[in-house]
């Protein structure tokens, strides 16, 4: 069979998808390193994308994904699933209170950096683009297979850095002279 | 080489991300080609939301108010298969729409058409063990947008599934068959021809209601698992 096409969520998804907007991910208890992240969206000319819609995907604090295909001996965290999801406001960003999410493998072996899947959409978005969120500073970058498949020129457009806030900053551009790595999962 | 676990979608089906009739294209399209990633544990694992608790009236679009929403009540149904044809089970839907009379129950929308109090616009139901779902809704009307002169999207639902994996995520439109204003809207025909026809529901008598609401059907095909390679 053929796969359905992708169409753009348009601009008025906005209070009636709202039952699962999610930005607190880690209820108490959750182990790991807590923190906040900030994705802050951008269009080409650098201006605020004040009606898109983020979602993110992350591995707990042990590096196991609440979902059956990760089969690994590794802790999972009891109301912990990994899934956020929060509209860009009138200051284009969304804040997602969650922790640290621990290394992954890469399936020809070696670990993958920490990092947080992201899913963007807005009107005038027809797929949903999908990049990654990694930790400024973080040794495992240096050996990360993924940032290794990225132009070094580009790869800072994946790093999060903290800001005055002490939150997990990341700038995405949709396009433009900064535009972000968007990967084809 | 590690095979992926979902197929690759090939040329011909998704829409280019720069659409030029689509003027917001423009602005918001990334121009880089997307770096195509090996899928790892991130990629084919995903939100399955399954300690999210649905309230039994939420796939019912028409009893989410005091009164009944004024328009053409209508069932919305179908299945969530994978490219195998298999039933993706227990999978979240999830829709919004406009009233009939085409205005969104939104702040932005300034089109000048009546709200409707008794209408929300919003609905999500799991499907079944066999992929299968079904809403109560009303049909949407058409509304105008400022893409160019005197435009106007064709009656619409706008559709959300996660399906298995992060891979598998699809946001899309539902359209209604033979709509004279598919063949003018940018946003339906930003799909390759010969793909779009599948975001038209199919009028469906067998599961009209008589004396009560007519159906349309409209199967949902996402992402499938590529062949188990055998063992040397
Ligand atoms: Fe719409």
């Amino acid at each position: 069979m053929q796969p359905t096409p992708s169409q753009t969520i348009g601009p008025f998804y906005w209070g009636t998808i709202v039952k699962v907007y999610r930005a607190d991910l880690a209820p108490p208890g959750v182990a790991g390193e807590r923190l906040s992240v900030a994705l802050v969206l951008h269009d080409a000319e650098g201006a605020i994308v004040p009606d898109g819609l983020f979602e993110i995907w992350q591995a707990n604090s042990h590096g196991r994904y609440n979902h059956p295909e990760d089969r690994r001996n590794l802790p999972l965290d009891a109301g912990f699933e990994g899934y956020g999801r929060a509209s860009t406001f009138t200051d284009g960003c969304s804040t997602f209170d969650t922790v640290k999410p621990g290394r992954v493998p890469w399936p020809a072996g070696g670990m993958q950096a920490p990092h947080i899947n992201v899913s963007i959409f807005a009107r005038g978005l027809l797929n949903r683009v999908a990049t990654r969120l990694y930790f400024d500073g973080d040794p495992a970058n240096a050996e990360d297979p993924v940032l290794k498949m990225v132009d070094p020129a580009r790869r800072s457009t994946l790093i999060a850095r903290k800001d005055a806030k002490g939150a997990w900053r990341l700038p995405i551009h949709l396009g433009g002279p900064n535009e972000t790595v968007f990967f084809d999962v | 080489m590690t095979q992926d676990l979902y197929r690759r979608t090939g040329a011909g089906t998704h829409p280019a991300n720069l659409s030029p009739e689509y003027k917001s294209t423009g602005g918001r399209a990334p121009r880089q080609p997307a770096i195509v990633l090996p899928q790892t544990l991130s990629e084919i694992t995903g939100p399955l939301l399954e300690a999210e608790r649905l309230d039994a009236l939420e796939n019912d679009l028409t009893r989410q108010r005091s009164g009944e929403p004024l328009g053409e009540r209508i069932v919305v149904h179908g299945r969530v298969l994978d490219e195998n044809g298999k039933a993706i089970p227990k999978a979240m839907v999830e829709i919004w729409q406009c009233n009939a009379a085409g205005r969104y129950h939104h702040p932005g929308d300034q089109h000048d058409a009546p709200l409707d109090p008794n209408f929300y616009g919003g609905g999500r139901v799991r499907a079944d063990e066999d992929g299968g779902y079904q809403f109560i809704t009303i049909k949407p009307g058409a509304y105008p947008w400022k893409n160019h002169h005197n435009a106007w999207r064709p009656a619409h639902i706008h559709f959300s599934l996660f399906g298995p994996a992060f891979a598998t995520r699809l946001i899309t439109q539902m359209y209604f068959p033979a709509d004279p204003l598919l063949a003018y809207d940018p946003i339906y025909n930003s799909v390759p021809a010969g793909a779009r026809e599948r975001l038209q529901a199919a009028f469906d008598m067998e599961s009209t209601r008589p004396e009560w609401a007519l159906a349309y059907r409209f199967d949902i095909v996402l992402r499938g698992r590529n062949a188990t390679p055998l063992e040397n």
